[in-house]
């Protein structure tokens, strides 16, 4: 079970109040003009909320990812401009390898593109990496193993997303990491993707019900024909619909967080429940971003309105680490290479935990 | 706007204790039954095998053992079920008796019609079906007219039904009929529930109505001057509106809700293969990735329905998302696997599969409330009306 346990309900309340203060809409623009909004940052870490997957002895909470989902959700419900969930993740990633966590903002490179470890030395590309110019950090898998590089050891080149989130490009030449742990850890994939996958789907999932409230609210206001355009049939049957799709979306990232908890020494099942989360949050997000915006009209269109700053991270989010068809085919490619006749004990076995 | 939430859960180790055993009932009884049958999911009927899964105590899981109940939990009726329907089996003939009418018999019937009718639904012997539809009352069931008349010993019933499915094979049928006149400043009153005997009461017809895929599922029902006795009545004169709307809520968000067009997807993961290619891949994952989510939502809900809660709005939303996953379901495997299916005895169980759902789902989206209505619900939960 989560979301209903006592840390889950702490957590959710402080990620929601403070992001929710903090984060207004001139924080949003003045972060998209390049103003890091240090006052956030700084309040999220002294509430511990952005390490709370690192073990207590390396400088984390502790918690698991069940109680963590909500502030993953409430860093996409709540817009922050910050790396909270590439911090959270890279935080996990360090605990596991035995690394101690260092404070600030970490980024979360993942391994599998053309980096490759030689004599314990990191060289090569890694492209869109996201808050790189931000992070005091990078912490890199690659093929079981975590490296602490810090941001002096690389070079740059920043770029953004298209909802003016910063990314870069990451070049190493043989740089040298602060610290190499071992994360113990096997499965399909590079696992700083799988996580950066499963953050997505969370904030994703918190982005789009904050698109529909926003979208439930203006149909309330904004009057037409002589009435509420809520009483419009229409209008309640779309966002009906979008409403339902985020909420699958919800459900879905909170189980892939279920399933993080239950991995043992195999990454194996819970990618599975990654890959799904990424799929229906990248889906639903198409739906949601259409309801959200038509029901806003033009209004919803202009940059002074706030729906936007919502609606094109749900756009960019659903492209980073790994987008639909990437993670549809990982899945696709493991039932057909079962077959049918596994496909739902395989399903049965892997949901039962 | 209510906060909508579903918690993931898991099955209980009791629950999933049962797996295997139901399991191996399949495999004994279901040996050989092709995939053109299965894909009948819960409209496939064979009172054979209704039989042996009242033997086994799978009907009426959840019910109390001295009506010939389990007293089993909603999670491990949850099963049974999905295990049942993942397979294909023909769970049709008691399907509406133990989903609907029986919790409907237990919740507002009488002591002496809960003897009477509940032990043979556990069995497996006693089929029931709803009559609710009427030519001009679809969406707008609160507009039927089909009336009972109170007589000295008992009531008289005129009027006609539609769209009732399994009526010419059910021993029962649980009615919804108007009992006072319509009142324009209260619809939902004056309405009221009858069980009829199928079999024995006079001046009922049936006349069966073959649907678009050829089958025999649904039927209209005239009733002329049928006599039923007293204690026909089910729950309260006047009270039938509130006794359907419990009833309607007991078939939301079970596993039928998405497993429906599951032997499609079965099939269609035999035809492609292992060489498949990334886009047949990816087309498949997607599909997979549904079923995965929504079996993990509707057992949340069974979860909660467990505890004692009534999570309408979310059981509403598992319909509305269940309801299109399968309903798509053909569309996707057209995308994937490109063909115009063949049917008849020689084709493959894909094509023979794939045509059948092709039709058979165009009833998903109608069938317990359509669409339309569901997402009014939904719309009704965010505060939108």
């Amino acid at each position: 079970m989560t979301g209903t346990s006592e840390m889950a309900n702490i957590l959710a309340e402080a990620a929601g109040r403070l992001l929710e203060d903090h984060v207004t809409r001139d924080v949003l623009s003045a972060a998209e003009d390049g103003t890091w909004p240090q006052d956030l940052w700084q309040e999220l870490e002294q509430n511990g909320l952005t390490q709370p997957l690192a073990p207590e002895d390396r400088g984390g909470m502790g918690a698991t990812f069940a109680d963590a989902f909500v502030i993953a959700f409430a860093a996409g419900r709540r817009r922050a401009p910050v790396p909270l969930v590439e911090t959270m993740a890279a935080g996990w990633l360090l605990g596991r390898a035995g690394i101690d966590v260092p404070p600030g903002p970490l980024a979360l490179i993942d391994g599998g593109g053309d980096l490759a470890l030689k004599d314990g030395a990191l060289s090569g590309v890694a492209k869109s990496v996201p808050w790189a110019a931000q992070a005091g950090h990078l912490v890199v898998e690659i093929d079981g193993t975590v490296l602490l590089v810090p941001a002096d050891a690389v070079t740059l080149t920043p770029d953004s997303n298209m909802a003016g989130e910063p990314r870069g490009t990451v070049t190493l030449e043989a740089a040298k990491p602060a610290a190499t742990g071992s994360l113990g850890l096997t499965g399909n994939l590079p696992v700083a993707r799988t996580l950066g996958a499963l953050m997505r789907a969370a904030q994703m999932a918190g982005a789009m019900e904050g698109a529909v409230t926003l979208a439930v609210q203006h149909a309330g206001d904004r009057e037409q024909f002589g009435r509420p355009i809520a009483k419009f049939q229409a209008i309640q049957q779309m966002l009906a619909r979008a409403a339902a799709r985020a909420a699958q979306a919800r459900s879905a990232a909170e189980t892939a967080f279920l399933a993080l908890d239950r991995v043992g020494d195999d990454l194996t099942d819970a990618e599975w429940d990654v890959a799904a989360a990424k799929v229906v949050a990248g889906e639903a997000a198409e739906i949601v971003y259409d309801a959200a915006h038509q029901t806003h009209g033009a209004i919803g269109f202009t940059y002074e309105h706030e729906l936007h700053f919502t609606t094109r991270r749900l756009w960019a989010w659903r492209g980073e680490f790994g987008a639909e068809t990437y993670w549809a085919q990982e899945i696709g490619q493991r039932v057909l290479a079962r077959g049918a006749d596994t496909l739902w004990p395989d399903l049965t076995a892997r949901q039962k935990g | 706007m209510e906060d909508i939430r579903f918690t993931p859960g898991l099955l209980p180790p009791e629950a999933e204790a049962l797996r295997a055993e139901v399991r191996d009932f399949i495999a004994s009884h279901l040996k050989g039954y092709p995939g053109v049958k299965r894909a009948k999911s819960w409209s496939g009927a064979d009172p054979e095998f209704s039989k042996a899964m009242g033997a086994r105590g799978w009907i009426g899981m959840t019910w109390p053992k001295e009506y010939g109940g389990g007293g089993r939990s909603f999670l491990e009726r949850y099963v049974v079920l999905e295990e049942m329907l993942a397979a294909g089996a023909p769970v049709s003939a008691h399907w509406v008796a133990d989903r609907q009418s029986g919790p409907l018999l237990l919740k507002f019937g009488t002591e002496e019609q809960r003897r009477k009718y509940i032990p043979a639904i556990t069995r497996g012997e006693s089929y029931f079906c709803i009559g609710m539809s009427e030519p001009n009352s679809g969406s707008d069931l609160a507009s039927i007219r089909t009336r009972a008349e109170k007589t000295a010993d008992g009531w008289r019933i005129n009027g006609q039904k539609i769209w009732t499915s399994k009526a010419h094979t059910a021993h029962h049928m649980i009615a919804l009929v108007r009992t006072r006149p319509q009142d324009p400043k209260d619809r939902h009153a004056g309405l009221s529930q009858f069980l009829i005997d199928m079999k024995e009461t006079k001046g009922v017809t049936i006349r069966p109505i073959r649907n678009m895929a050829g089958e025999q599922m649904f039927n209209e029902v005239f009733f002329e001057d049928a006599e039923v006795p007293a204690d026909a009545l089910v729950g309260t004169e006047g009270g039938g509106w509130g006794q359907v709307t419990t009833e309607l809520a007991f078939e939301r968000s079970g596993p039928e809700r998405y497993l429906s067009s599951y032997q499609l997807l079965f099939e269609l993961v035999r035809e492609i293969g292992a060489d498949a290619g990334p886009a047949e891949a990816a087309g498949i994952g997607r599909l997979a990735a549904h079923l995965s989510t929504l079996r993990q939502m509707s057992i949340s809900i069974a979860t909660m329905l467990e505890r004692g809660e009534t999570p309408n709005l979310a059981a509403a939303i598992v319909k509305e998302l269940g309801v299109a996953y399968e309903q798509d379901m053909p569309g996707k495997a057209h995308d994937i696997a490109g063909i115009s299916p063949r049917t008849g005895a020689d084709a493959g169980g894909f094509d023979q599969v794939m045509a059948y759902m092709t039709m058979a789902a165009r009833s998903f989206s109608l069938r317990g409330g359509t669409r339309e209505i569901m997402r009014g619900i939904i719309a009704r939960g965010l505060g939108l009306r």
